[in-house]
């Protein structure tokens, strides 16, 4: 087994290299984009629907109910862009278990791209929302002196964004790898039913928590007073029945 | 013993440490956290949605510690830069 599918190099041309791992996210990319068009040139208003129809408005739904609860916000703003990474991600991982496919996120370069791209997606939401000064005015609070710890926070948990996704899809293909060298008869096919669900919870993982940071991003002054006001008066509340 | 006996060796050794310290923390810290959404979920059953998400992101987040371990272990197995450092002076 090759460890790395960036090592497996189809074409090259002076710097510029076809590996697996590029071969297998255009596959991905091609099956999405395929898969979305077909159904959404045929997409009727009416009340009997195509089942297909049905799977893409599922689908829509659920990610628009999740976007709303967690940021508590209109998910309107989000729906593309934290939708598309959760598809991506998702048919990736889920298209892993079939045999002679790599997934796209078992190699690092396709994860810390897609941490890079969450990288600069909070600012540009954030700026979008609250104006450039609003936004980085953010880094200067509660102190100037937490200037620096922010900027690192930033940095470091682009990287646990990428390294999270990496190891948990590479440390599912490798287990399951190493069984079939060891019991190729019914433990990989378990191991694999395991790296389904982490799969998928992964790409849950992957998407909340890129929306939680442009969320986090985005919030503005009058917002965390409100927050804070609304916590003392419920808490103002709490204290007076207590001595009712 | 010459340098890439000690090497491989040290390496697989810490390897080996590196995965076995890294998983029992992440394990009880899980572990705690599943015994307490499980008492959250027994009191308030309505609010099972929420809780479930919050856990599952806080459980990636601390599983995340024992894949930092893991790559860690992974790298000094697969891609030790050392062993490549030590044959790289012996072969040129």
């Amino acid at each position: 087994m090759e460890f790395n599918a960036d090592n497996i190099i189809y074409w090259e041309w002076d710097f510029i290299r076809i590996n697996a791992t590029l071969i297998y996210s255009w596959m991905v990319m091609g099956f999405l984009t395929i898969g979305a068009w077909t159904v959404t040139s045929r997409i009727d208003p009416q009340t009997s629907i195509s089942r297909w129809q049905h799977l893409l408005e599922a689908v829509v739904t659920l990610i628009r109910e999740q976007i709303q609860e967690a940021s508590r916000q209109e998910p309107d703003r989000y729906l593309p862009f934290i939708g598309t990474l959760f598809l991506y991600i998702l048919v990736s991982n889920v298209m892993d278990v079939v045999p002679g496919f790599t997934g796209p996120t078992t190699s690092l370069s396709t994860t810390a791209a897609l941490a890079t791209i969450v990288f600069f997606a909070v600012p540009v939401f954030g700026i979008m929302r609250q104006g450039v000064k609003g936004y980085l005015s953010q880094y200067l609070k509660p102190t100037p002196f937490m200037l620096p710890f922010n900027i690192i926070g930033e940095i470091s948990r682009t990287v646990a964004l990428a390294i999270r996704l990496f190891g948990n899809i590479m440390s599912g293909s490798l287990i399951v790898a190493i069984l079939v060298s060891l019991a190729p008869l019914f433990f990989p096919v378990a191991m694999q039913a395991f790296s389904l669900l982490i799969g998928v919870i992964q790409a849950y993982v992957f998407a909340i928590l890129a929306l939680v940071y442009i969320a986090s991003g985005q919030r503005s002054r009058s917002s965390i007073i409100e927050a804070t006001e609304e916590e003392t008066q419920t808490n103002t509340t709490i204290n007076n029945e207590s001595e009712v | 013993m010459d340098a890439i006996t000690t090497i491989g060796m040290i390496s697989i050794i810490v390897s080996g440490f590196t995965i076995a310290v890294g998983s029992v923390g992440p394990a009880l810290g899980e572990g705690k956290a599943l015994s307490q959404a499980l008492t959250a979920i027994a009191q308030q059953p309505d609010e099972s949605p929420t809780i479930t998400r919050t856990l599952f992101v806080g459980l990636a987040m601390v599983e995340s510690t024992a894949i930092y371990c893991f790559v860690v272990a992974l790298i000094l197995i697969f891609a030790n830069p050392f062993w490549d450092y030590v044959i790289n002076m012996a072969g040129g």
